[in-house]
């Protein structure tokens, strides 16, 4: 992936809100310690390099402004990993079932 | 000269914004000190045939009533001999967006396009705003969502994540922020900058449109069983779908139906904090909406709220994230229904309140919710090791949220915490006196505190002195 997104690439940009030292007073200590940050996705109305400042057009309409963080950006999550944990739970509650501890006038 | 876009200074502009943009003046409501008219709010939303008929238009509600045969000879396996109810699953994945968040986006959505607004805006990290985007998509409106997804390491919560995915796919823009209350700074910003209408989970709207479930459910088991439910188990966070639903099996003629609240323990994890963000494996109906929504429903993002859940509530419980992923599994494996972990918060609950009950009786889960990449058991428990978080089978009752996830070894071992109603009234009427000040409460209030805590005026009375007896020392 180029890190060069042309006019009308689909990007991501990323902005502080609230510097740290300007967040709401009831924010707990670690939060206070960090900046509010936003991302925002769009079609990008210039050139720009990634790091660079970056102009988009959201789906919306809305044009902003920001820090290019992603060009053509993936959601990124998935199913996770096996867990072995809950791999055996299925027969083990069918086996259970099938013991006939189960009432048979049901189900 | 332009806006002041201080946070303070967007702050002070707050009941100016809201006003605009929901459009409903909710200083024609108050009757006294902390009182308001309650009802007359509600009716802002219409009655359950106009909210039926708008919901159909937008191919929300009528979904199915499932008898969950396994899971209920599960039960009457764990139960004592001559106990376990019948359990009965309102499928809500089959609305639209994939949960019963469609039911309260949809009078949103329908009274801002008819009201002229140009779109609608949504602060949520939750299954609502896929449904406030799918509205919005259907009613040709504009529509941004707003959610609090990252940490500070720019790592955001898988299950968020995929609700941001699911709002771009029906065609918002989604505007993701990292932790923090301030959240509700940048919403006002944005509803004053697009004069977009605020689609709150907490105006009339949006809690009479979950009236409907209730109404359903009561129809539907009315039509198959001859009877309403004995026992509704209802998922609880901010208090709407607790509010929406009892209020719509009352307007079936349900009202002997027990509703059960339940909420996910997150104890000790705040909810404010970067650090413990990414230890939360739930991100909704949990404890950390569920109890401050429950002892204090005005401080939500309009002035009062709808979903006011001590009204509703026979009685509240919680389970714990292990147990919920566990019922996951049943519900997959022996009901083969793959449905999203949150969306099965009541059915954990519903799984032991059932071996409490008689073999003639009714238990209703009142909803489910999609599942797919980000919110399902593998992504969430995955996600939680790489947090750090210890995930292993033992006794639930050795779960330590934020440090670790216990998978029951058996179903025997599934069980409810009691939330003691009175403990959260206690603390709803230390809020209001808190609330109320110097300023002398009128006997208005006292009924108004009275219905809202469904107490008498006397029981109130006598809590109230007790609360501010405790406050004095």
């Amino acid at each position: 992936m180029s890190d060069q997104a042309r006019p009308g690439d689909w990007v991501q940009i990323h902005r502080v809100v609230l510097p740290p030292g300007e967040r709401a007073p009831q924010v707990p200590p670690d939060t206070q310690a960090v900046p509010l940050e936003m991302r925002v996705k769009g079609f990008t109305l210039g050139a720009a390099r990634l790091g660079e400042t970056a102009r988009v057009r959201t789906v919306t309409g809305r044009e902003l402004e920001g820090r290019l963080v992603g060009i053509w950006p993936a959601p990124g999550h998935d199913f996770g990993e096996p867990v072995p944990e809950l791999l055996t739970v299925g027969g083990e509650v069918r086996a259970r079932l099938a013991e006939g501890k189960g009432d048979p006038g049901n189900g | 000269m332009g806006r002041d876009l201080s946070y303070a200074g967007v702050m002070g502009r707050r009941n100016d914004i809201m006003l605009k943009a929901v459009g409903i003046d909710y200083r024609n409501y108050s009757t006294g000190v902390l009182a308001f008219d309650y009802e007359a709010l509600m009716r802002e939303a219409g009655d359950i045939a106009e909210i039926r008929r708008i919901q159909r238009e937008t191919h929300v509600g009528d979904t199915p009533l499932w008898e969950l045969g396994n899971i209920t000879r599960l039960v009457r396996a764990l139960a004592p001999p001559g106990k376990g109810a019948r359990v009965f699953l309102k499928d809500e994945a089959a609305n639209p967006s994939g949960s019963f968040k469609a039911r309260r986006a949809a009078l949103s959505v329908y009274h801002a396009a008819r009201k002229g607004y140009p779109g609608v805006s949504a602060a949520t990290s939750g299954n609502y705003g896929a449904a406030v985007a799918s509205q919005a998509a259907m009613r040709s409106v504009g529509c941004i969502i707003i959610q609090e997804v990252f940490d500070s390491r720019g790592i955001g919560q898988p299950e968020i994540v995929e609700k941001g995915r699911a709002c771009e796919a029906y065609g918002a823009e989604v505007v993701q922020l990292t932790v923090g209350p301030e959240l509700f700074y940048v919403f006002l910003v944005t509803l004053e900058e697009t004069g977009y209408f605020n689609a709150s989970l907490y105006t009339p709207y949006s809690v009479a449109g979950i009236e409907t479930l209730g109404y359903e459910l009561a129809e539907q088991m009315v039509a198959r069983e001859g009877r309403p439910p004995d026992v509704v188990v209802v998922t609880h966070a901010g208090g709407g779908n607790v509010t929406g639903t009892a209020r719509g099996l009352r307007k079936a003629g349900a009202t002997a139906a027990q509703v059960v609240g339940v909420s996910v323990d997150l104890t000790g994890l705040h909810m404010a904090s970067d650090r413990d963000f990414n230890r939360k494996s739930f991100t909704t109906g949990h404890t950390g909406f569920g109890i401050p929504f429950a002892t204090w429903p005005d401080r939500a993002d309009v002035p009062r709220n709808a979903a006011r859940p001590l009204r509703y509530l026979d009685r509240l419980v919680l389970v714990t994230q292990g147990e919920v992923f566990y019922v996951t599994e049943l519900l997959a494996q022996l009901e083969g229904m793959e449905r999203g972990p949150a969306g099965n918060t009541s059915l954990a609950a519903a799984i032991v309140l059932a071996q409490e009950l008689d073999r003639d009786q009714i238990v209703v889960v009142q909803e489910t919710e999609y599942t797919g990449a980000g919110k399902h058991p593998w992504a969430q428990l995955t996600f939680s090791r790489r947090n750090g978080i210890a995930v292993e089978r033992g006794d639930p009752a050795d779960n330590a949220p934020g440090r670790r996830i216990v998978l029951p070894r058996e179903p025997g071992q599934l069980r409810v915490k009691e939330f003691p109603l009175d403990n959260v009234r206690r603390s709803y009427l230390r809020n209001a006196l808190n609330q109320a000040g110097d300023r002398r409460l009128l006997p208005e209030d006292y009924r108004f505190l009275a219905d809202d805590t469904r107490q008498d005026e006397d029981r109130v009375r006598s809590l109230l002195k007790e609360v501010a007896a405790s406050e004095a020392n």
